[in-house]
């Protein structure tokens, strides 16, 4: 099984390298818009800000083949700020468009408990390849909600619920990060590799 | 809510874990990759490497003590030790670290700290800060607790709060590997001031001293000796923190 990670440049890549290589996948990076295209499952890391995720894709050319990549319902895995990216804006960064894939927009943390968010929480599945279980979340911003389309999962920081994830066909985004979620994200990460894949 | 984490500490010099008692007399404990295994087969929530190597030898190994770690691991790995400047961050989450935590660099030079959020973002931030208590106060202590700066250990967690860490690992000097208790004012003064999480470190013994610590206003309980010496397990106090109505990962 084939696995292609886009480089993103701030995030860190190895955690999400060795979590699939130890399910067995062989993984390489790129940054290459054809790369990226026609990458049999391709992975949309991300850390740090809005902004600077944005631009990275921008800078590359990977604007378009990312949208065309969802619209064609080819197996993407978001993660972090690979999930955040799919939306419309930002919160954290005003007046940077995101890829508008999903047509929702990313929010602050409810600050009454500490933020960033750091640290294992609570996942509510509503069914897809999410189950219900622990996940590691290190985040400071969330979706509160999606469209109708889209199938999240929810979790809980300070009195506000905030999108842990969503699915839709052979996407897979989410909030927390699996690849650092132990035995449970190694599983749903598993399932997404054994999914569809064209 | 996220839940309340307890968090395995290996501090490794030329690539094996040592501990001491306040940051002298070291020994040896152990393999790293071995124990960083082990304490996650015992629902580590995390881990946390901090690199107390002498010399420069010591620290070249510490990379690859640190991707080995990582392929054994899928929980999140903290490293610290000597991070000076931007380009030993990277280094090390190259390697395979999640998070990167400075001491000693950050009080030296503290713009490091923005520098470090805006390249690698605020979850990747950790500082950590050794304090020592001074009469009602707490001042900062570096290079391993053998120089006092001057500086309000409260103030400096806000000052690097506000600079964008986004966590903060706090280790009182006074308790560190005595297993006389965490020091709960200090962490109930910094939890007064700061809204980042707060990692409790320096003094455990066991469960009682996690919970007293947590309800100070800690979001982690860090402890290394405990581990190492074999007199407790991680399991067994989450079991024990679960009991009394702390809510930790199973």
């Amino acid at each position: 099984m084939e696995v292609t990670i886009i480089q993103t440049g701030t995030a860190n890549l190895a955690s999400v390298a060795v979590a699939f290589e130890r399910l067995g996948a062989q993984v390489t990076m790129t940054r290459d818009p054809a790369g990226v295209r026609d990458a049999k499952r391709l992975v949309l890391p991300g850390v740090g800000t809005f902004e600077a995720g944005m631009d990275r894709l921008k800078g590359d050319d990977l604007v378009e083949v990312l949208a065309e990549r969802v619209d064609a319902d080819r197996p993407t895995l978001g993660i972090c700020l690979g999930l955040q990216l799919l939306g419309v804006a930002s919160d954290e960064s005003p007046g940077v468009d995101g890829l508008r894939l999903i047509t929702a927009r990313v929010q602050p943390l409810d600050d009454s408990a500490p933020v960033p968010q750091m640290g294992w929480n609570k996942v509510s599945a509503n069914g897809g390849r999410i189950e219900d279980g622990w996940a590691y979340f290190a985040n400071s911003y969330a979706f509160t909600t999606v469209p109708p389309a889209w199938t999240p999962a929810m979790a809980m920081h300070g009195a506000r619920s905030f999108v842990a994830a969503v699915e839709r066909g052979s996407l897979l985004a989410c909030q927390f990060h699996p690849e650092l979620s132990g035995a449970w994200g190694a599983a749903l990460l598993s399932r997404w590799l054994e999914g569809a894949s064209w | 809510m996220v839940s309340r984490r307890i968090i395995p500490c290996l501090d490794v010099r030329d690539g094996r874990v040592v501990k001491g008692v306040q940051f002298q007399g070291l020994r040896d404990a152990g393999d790293p990759v071995e124990l960083a295994a082990a304490y996650a087969a015992q629902g580590a929530d995390e881990i946390v490497v901090l690199d107390v190597s002498a010399n420069l030898e010591g620290r070249a190994a510490r990379v690859e003590t640190v991707s080995a770690i990582r392929r054994e691991l899928a929980i999140p790995l903290t490293v610290g030790g000597g991070v000076r400047t931007i380009e030993d961050a990277a280094v090390l989450l190259e390697a395979g670290a999640d998070k990167v935590s400075t001491n000693t660099a950050a009080v030296r030079r503290p713009e490091l700290v923005s520098e470090l959020a805006r390249r690698f973002g605020r979850q990747c931030t950790v500082i950590a800060v050794d304090a020592v208590r001074v009469g009602q106060s707490w001042e900062v202590v570096i290079a391993s607790g053998s120089t006092r700066t001057g500086i309000d250990a409260l103030d400096w967690c806000a000052a690097v709060a506000d600079a964008g860490a986004g966590e903060l690992l706090v280790t009182s000097f006074d308790r560190d590997g005595t297993r006389s208790g965490y020091d709960t004012e200090l962490l109930a003064a910094i939890r007064s001031r700061v809204n980042i999480p707060l990692i409790a470190s320096g003094g455990a013994a066991g469960s009682a001293h996690m919970v007293a610590a947590l309800d100070a206003g800690a979001d982690a309980v860090l402890a290394a000796s405990i581990f190492h010496d074999g007199e407790t397990t991680v399991a067994t106090l989450k079991q024990e923190l679960a009991r009394v109505g702390v809510e930790v990962r199973p």
